[in-house]
Formats: structure tokens, C-alpha cells, sequence
């Protein structure tokens, strides 16, 4: 069962290097079970889901990508894929609301698309998230176009992700009436409502899991949903609390070990013994820090969810495992 | 494929390096690459200032810049016979500083007051990287001209994508005096003829969908800024040719990762192209090879028959963790030896994970030790 069965739109956000892309891939398929349909958004340009997925790059429009993670009956829903650019935002912004065909090209001519989508503030991020919030707010009565029970956002990284979704506050002061503050309010309508999370991804190192709790802060200042903290990379929990604590203080017979492993093995060498030893000894070390980063998660009173590091690294195989765990921990 | 092994030592003693900048994706470790590499120069006699962009916050505290004041300030328990100072860079005010120094007071307060200005020089994409070329400038200025440091380590922004920071200041500066900015301009200074067609459709269609205010906001920002466009110029192609020059040394920092390594690989391609003077690649946090040579498959094997006889086994446990560690081990190795095809003559450093975090000069040295040391394919 989910803990988020009111959410449409997961927005999935995280610091450089804990793996939000492979969250948010991962929470796509996890979600897309049961014959339910899923798109799934990214907004900054490095085609990570046609690399995660081995497709080719990703245009401005929805394809389908994968079958979804199948539930207990073996049945799956779709995952779609959409790569949203701000220039093709602008101009099928443009088209839509104005009309804009060939006036449009002008624009793009001038330099004023490069300019409106890279350096007026904000902008551009409404444009983004506009275009997520087109792909929501379909229905039945839209012809020919998808409609989706989800959408899952790879959304720009933690320390920008308030200022992303709060695209509003950020216009404000520049755009403080015309159209595209218009579009922001419908946009943050729905950012601000229950329909929407935001999901945090971290790994449990004390910087990550700090900005995590600055980036929980910001959310709520402004007035956004948070979802739940996904613990990424967790280590191996091979070794218990009784036997981490033991290899930690140095406190191991290293003779019970030798003769536990010449029982199984030949060649057992006291090079071997000692190298375990020492690696579990680092492990042990590691995984103390977790813990405790652990706790700091814990907490930030929200639901968190443990994902573990796969040693092979991440394919499509991979992703499936992941989203696996999810369902069962209920992310999705 | 082996990577040829890079120098560290060689690199940080030798007195015609005066800049070295680490470069790479975010999340990778360049603030504490910056900072040990600043660190060890320091101690191996060389006067340092690094240039750092958002440390964490222990580390920040360790060094005695926990304040975003824009200044160099000196590091304390810094051991041997050079020095350190450390800053952390505050965007906006070096912005504000430039204008300051470029422009009349009055001027300088108009511009600063505008709300265009306010939002470019805090919220603009690539401001942050253009801003930490600029500072780079000003410490280079300052070094040469008091003899304050001859080394200078520069942290880069945690971009989207490590080239945007070779791209936001050429990005920003053209936007200054670009194209579009010139026909904002022509309705402020008159000539009703320059309002071709094509014009009043742009205009037309931006205040559709900004609104009249923005434009106008703009246009005022415009007028105000225009004779200072030169001047933005040419600092941005001074500071880029300072890092073309020699005596400039690029770092490129990545974690044994596909997606860090690609875009280390980008990046050294990217220098390449720009004859930009790369001096290697840093590969943080690597797996620690384990000493047994005990494969990982034969390692799980083992395990399973010790838990068939004791489910709870400590050697069982032990001996999963290796397995997991070797394949890690692996996996990176063939990472790393992709990338040493593509680029076989990228020297390279590999750093291998620690078991804690670093937060203090202790830390740091250590970090230092491990990137001067021989580690290449262990």
C-alpha cells in the first residue's frame, strides 16, 4: 500500500551524486504497475533517462520507454518519457496561448528565446514546470494526447529546488502582473497542493543529509508538499549490530576465523584472515557514521525509505530491483 | 589500459604553477580536493589562497571561513614553512563590487537598486561561475602586485554540467552586449526608425508574456549599464586568457561513477579544444582494493556454506562485505580504464575512500597524502 495514494505529481530532487535520476527512473517503474500509465520528466537537459533506459537521446515529446514494475498478478502499466527543454516550452508556449507561428521564429531569430529562457530569473523554470503542469492537468476530453495516473519529476538538485518550485515568489518581484505570472500562480496551484511531493534523495554522509534538512526547511517556507527522504547507496548490511561493534573494537579471534574458513575452503592463509578483518573493520567504521547519519534522517520527521548501493551499478535490471523496494516500502 | 600516474607533488612545488583550477560534476568532492591540494602546498612552502565556493559547514568552521565575507583569510594550524589563506566566495557581492568599481556612485546605486539587476546578479544561471572568474581575477591582480600568494586553488560551482563553467561567462558577457540588448536599447535612445517590424513583434510578444513592467525594468537597467558592457568584456577575456595561460593547471575531479566520469570526460575534452592547460584527473572516494586476492564469487560460495551450518556466521558476513567490495573494486577499474582509452594521456590520481568524513586540517592532509601517493591501479 503507498504512503502517497492522493499524489499525481512525485517530484523527485537530491544533491549532486546521490543518485536522484536513478530515484526518480526507479520510482517511475515502481509506480507504472497495474495497467497504471506514468511519465516521467527531465528538466535539465543530460538525457540521463535515455543513458539509465539505453534508448536514444530524448525529444520535446513523450515516448513510451519501458514497461512498468509488474504487481502480484504479473500485471504492469507504461512508463513514457519526456525531455523538457525551455526553448520548445517557450514556442509551444507561445503557439499555444498566442498564436505565435511565425512570430515565434522572430523571436528565436533575435536571440530572445536564448535570452528569455536562459537569463531572464525564473523564467525559465516556469516554463519547465509549466509544461509538467500541462502534461497533469490533461483529462479524457484531450484528444490524442496521453493522459497519466503519475508523473515523476528528475528535478533540479536540492540547493535549487525551492527556488525551482517556487518559481512564483522568484517572478514576483520582476514579472509582477502579464501572462506568464498568471501561468506561475495555475502552476504553483497545483506544486502547493496535496496532489503533489517532493522527494528528497540522500546518501547518509553528514552533508547530504544536512542540505537535506536545509532543502526540507525551504520546502516548507515555501509552501510546498514534502514527500518522503529516499536514503540512497545504503551499504551491505551483512554484519549485524553485535558483530559491527565487535569488529569495530578490534575484538575478534582471528584463530576461530581461520578455522571457520578451513572448514569450508582450502588455502586459507593468514594474508586472507587479516584482510577481512581489516575491510570489515572499515566497513564497521562506515557504517557507524551512517547510523548515525541515520538518525539525523530519522529525525527530520518525515517518511523515509531505504534504498541499498548494487554493487553491479545501474541498468535496467537494476532499476526493476529498485523500484521493487520502493513498492514494497511504499513510495509507490 | 593504464592511466599514466599524475604528479601532485611535482605539480604543487613547481613555482611557475600560480593557478590551479578543479574542475568537474557536482558532488564529486572538488571543495575538499581544492582544499587538501591548498593545504599541502601550504605545508611544502608554498604562500596558497584558496578560493572555495560552498564548503561544508564543518569544514568551512575548521578553516575559519564559516562567514561569506569575500576576503582571504588566513588559515590557522597550517604546518611547514608556507601559508594558507582561505575564502568563500559571495556572489552577489562581487557583482555589486564590479559595477561599484566601473561606474559613477550614482550610477553604481541606480544599477544596484534596479530589480533586474538584483535578480541577475543573484538568481542568473552562470552568474555564480562568472563571478568566481572574477574573483579569481582580482586575487591574481592582487597577488602579483603585493606578492601576497603565489598560488592560487580555485573551486568551481556545483553546475548543472561541469562545461558551465567555461560557458556562463561567455554566456553572461554576451548577453551584456549582445544582440538583443541593443534593440532593448533603441527605443531608449530614440531613432523611431530603428523600430523595424521585426522589432515591434519581439517587443510585442515579451510584453505579452512578461508583462510591460519587466521590459521597462529592463530597458532602464540597459540604459544604465551600457557604458559599462566594454568593461564586463574585457575582464571576462582577461580572466579566460589568464586561464588559458601557462601556469594555469586544470584539475578535473570525478568519482569512480559513469556519470561523474563522463563528464570528466567532456570536460578534458572540452579543455582540450580551448587549449586550456589540463594537468590531470583526480578520481576521489575509489573503492580500497582489499590486500587477500579472493574473487568475489569464490568468497560468496564460502559464505553460503558457512551459513548453511551457522546462519548468524561473523566470517560469513565478513566474507559478503568482500565479495561486495571486490566487485566495487572491479567495476570502478573497468570505469577508469574506459575513460584511460578515450584519453590515454590524461595523467590521473586515484583517492581512495575514506572511512570518515573530512572536516578539519587533519583530514584534509590526509587527503593530500593520498593524492600525492602512487595509487594508479593499485
Amino acid at each position: 500500500m503507498s504512503d502517497w495514494p492522493r499524489v499525481q505529481l512525485h517530484v523527485v530532487t537530491g544533491k549532486g551524486g546521490t543518485g536522484k535520476s536513478t530515484v526518480a527512473a526507479a520510482l517511475a517503474l515502481a509506480l507504472a504497475g497495474s495497467g497504471r500509465s506514468v511519465l516521467l520528466c527531465e528538466v535539465e537537459g543530460r538525457q540521463g533517462i535515455a543513458r539509465m533506459f539505453d534508448v536514444d537521446p530524448l525529444p520535446y515529446a513523450e515516448r513510451r520507454l519501458a514497461r512498468g514494475l509488474p504487481d502480484a498478478g504479473g500485471r504492469a502499466g507504461q512508463v513514457h518519457a519526456l525531455h523538457i527543454d525551455p526553448e520548445s516550452a517557450l514556442l509551444e508556449y507561445l503557439a499555444m496561448y498566442y498564436k505565435l507561428g511565425r512570430a515565434g521564429k522572430a523571436l528565436d531569430r533575435f536571440g530572445v528565446i536564448d535570452f528569455a529562457t536562459t537569463i531572464a530569473p525564473g523564467v525559465r523554470d516556469v516554463l519547465l514546470t509549466g509544461k509538467v503542469f500541462e502534461a497533469a492537468q490533461r483529462n479524457a476530453r484531450n484528444k490524442d494526447a496521453n493522459t497519466y495516473d503519475a508523473i515523476v519529476l528528475d528535478a533540479p538538485p536540492t540547493g535549487r529546488i525551492a527556488q525551482f518550485l517556487g518559481v512564483n515568489s522568484e517572478l514576483a518581484g520582476l514579472a509582477r502582473v502579464g501572462p506568464i505570472k498568471a501561468q506561475a500562480d495555475k502552476v504553483m496551484a497545483l506544486l502547493r497542493s496535496p496532489r503533489t511531493a517532493v522527494h528528497l534523495v540522500t546518501v547518509l554522509e553528514e552533508m547530504p543529509v544536512q542540505e537535506t534538512a536545509d532543502g526540507i526547511a525551504e520546502l516548507r517556507a515555501a509552501g510546498l508538499p514534502v514527500g518522503g527522504v529516499v536514503v540512497n547507496l545504503v551499504r551491505p548490511r551483512d554484519l549485524g549490530p553485535g558483530a559491527l561493534e565487535e569488529v569495530r573494537t578490534g575484538d575478534v579471534d582471528r584463530t576461530a576465523i581461520a578455522e571457520e574458513l578451513t572448514r569450508a575452503t582450502a588455502g586459507v592463509t593468514r594474508e586472507l584472515v587479516d584482510s577481512l578483518v581489516a575491510e570489515a573493520r572499515d566497513h564497521a567504521v562506515r557504517r557507524a557514521l551512517e547510523d548515525a547519519q541515520h538518525a539525523v534522517v530519522a529525525g527530520l520527521g518525515v517518511p523515509t525509505y531505504d534504498l541499498p548501493r548494487l554493487a553491479g551499478g545501474i541498468d535496467r535490471g537494476a532499476l526493476l530491483e529498485l523500484a521493487a523496494i520502493m513498492r514494497e516500502q511504499g513510495l509507490a | 589500459m593504464r592511466a599514466p600516474r599524475l604528479d601532485v607533488d611535482a605539480l604543487l612545488d613547481d613555482p611557475t604553477t600560480g593557478i590551479i583550477v578543479c574542475c568537474g560534476s557536482g558532488g564529486v568532492g572538488k571543495t575538499t580536493t581544492s582544499a587538501a591540494l591548498a593545504l599541502r602546498a601550504a605545508e611544502r612552502g608554498r604562500k596558497v589562497v584558496v578560493l572555495t565556493i560552498d564548503p561544508a559547514r564543518r569544514l568551512a568552521q575548521s578553516m575559519g571561513i564559516e562567514r561569506l565575507d569575500n576576503t582571504p583569510r588566513p588559515v590557522s594550524g597550517v604546518q611547514g614553512p608556507g601559508s594558507l589563506d582561505a575564502m568563500m566566495l559571495d556572489m552577489k557581492r562581487t557583482f555589486d563590487e564590479v559595477v561599484e568599481s566601473q561606474a559613477s556612485p550614482e550610477k553604481a546605486k541606480q544599477i544596484l537598486e534596479n530589480p533586474f539587476y538584483i535578480a541577475l546578479s543573484s538568481s542568473f544561471a552562470g552568474t555564480q561561475e562568472y563571478m568566481a572568474m572574477e574573483k579569481l581575477g582580482q586575487v591574481h591582480r592582487q597577488a602579483r602586485a603585493e606578492g601576497t600568494h603565489d598560488l592560487i586553488v580555485v573551486d568551481t560551482p556545483p553546475s548543472r554540467s561541469a562545461l558551465d563553467f567555461l560557458d556562463a561567462p561567455e554566456r553572461l558577457s554576451s548577453f551584456l552586449d549582445g544582440r538583443f540588448i541593443r534593440l532593448l536599447l533603441a527605443p531608449a535612445r530614440g531613432p523611431a526608425r530603428l523600430m523595424t517590424a521585426g522589432l515591434s513583434v519581439v517587443t510585442g510578444a515579451l510584453t505579452k508574456v512578461l508583462g510591460a513592467q519587466v521590459l521597462r525594468d529592463m530597458q532602464t537597467f540597459v540604459a544604465a549599464f551600457d557604458t559599462l558592457f566594454g568593461g564586463f568584456r574585457q575582464r571576462a577575456d582577461t580572466t579566460f586568457a589568464l586561464l588559458q595561460a601557462d601556469g594555469t593547471a586544470f584539475l578535473v575531479v570525478a568519482a569512480p561513477e559513469p556519470d561523474a566520469l563522463r563528464e570528466a570526460d567532456y570536460f578534458v575534452d572540452r579543455l582540450t579544444d580551448d587549449g586550456m592547460p589540463l594537468a590531470g584527473l583526480v578520481v576521489n572516494r575509489a573503492t580500497p582494493k582489499p590486500f587477500a586476492d579472493l574473487s568475489a564469487e569464490e568468497a560468496i560460495a564460502v559464505a553460503d556454506r558457512l551459513r548453511e551450518r551457522d546462519p548468524a556466521s561473523l566470517t560469513a558476513g565478513m566474507l559478503r562485505l568482500h565479495a561486495d567490495r571486490v566487485r566495487m573494486v572491479e567495476r570502478e577499474a573497468r570505469l577508469r580504464e574506459r575513460f584511460a582509452v578515450a584519453h590515454p594521456r590524461v595523467p590521473t590520481a586515484v583517492v581512495p575512500a575514506m572511512a570518515t568524513d573530512v572536516h578539519d586540517l587533519t583530514g584534509l592532509r590526509e587527503i593530500g597524502r593520498l593524492l600525492a601517493a602512487d595509487l594508479v591501479d593499485p
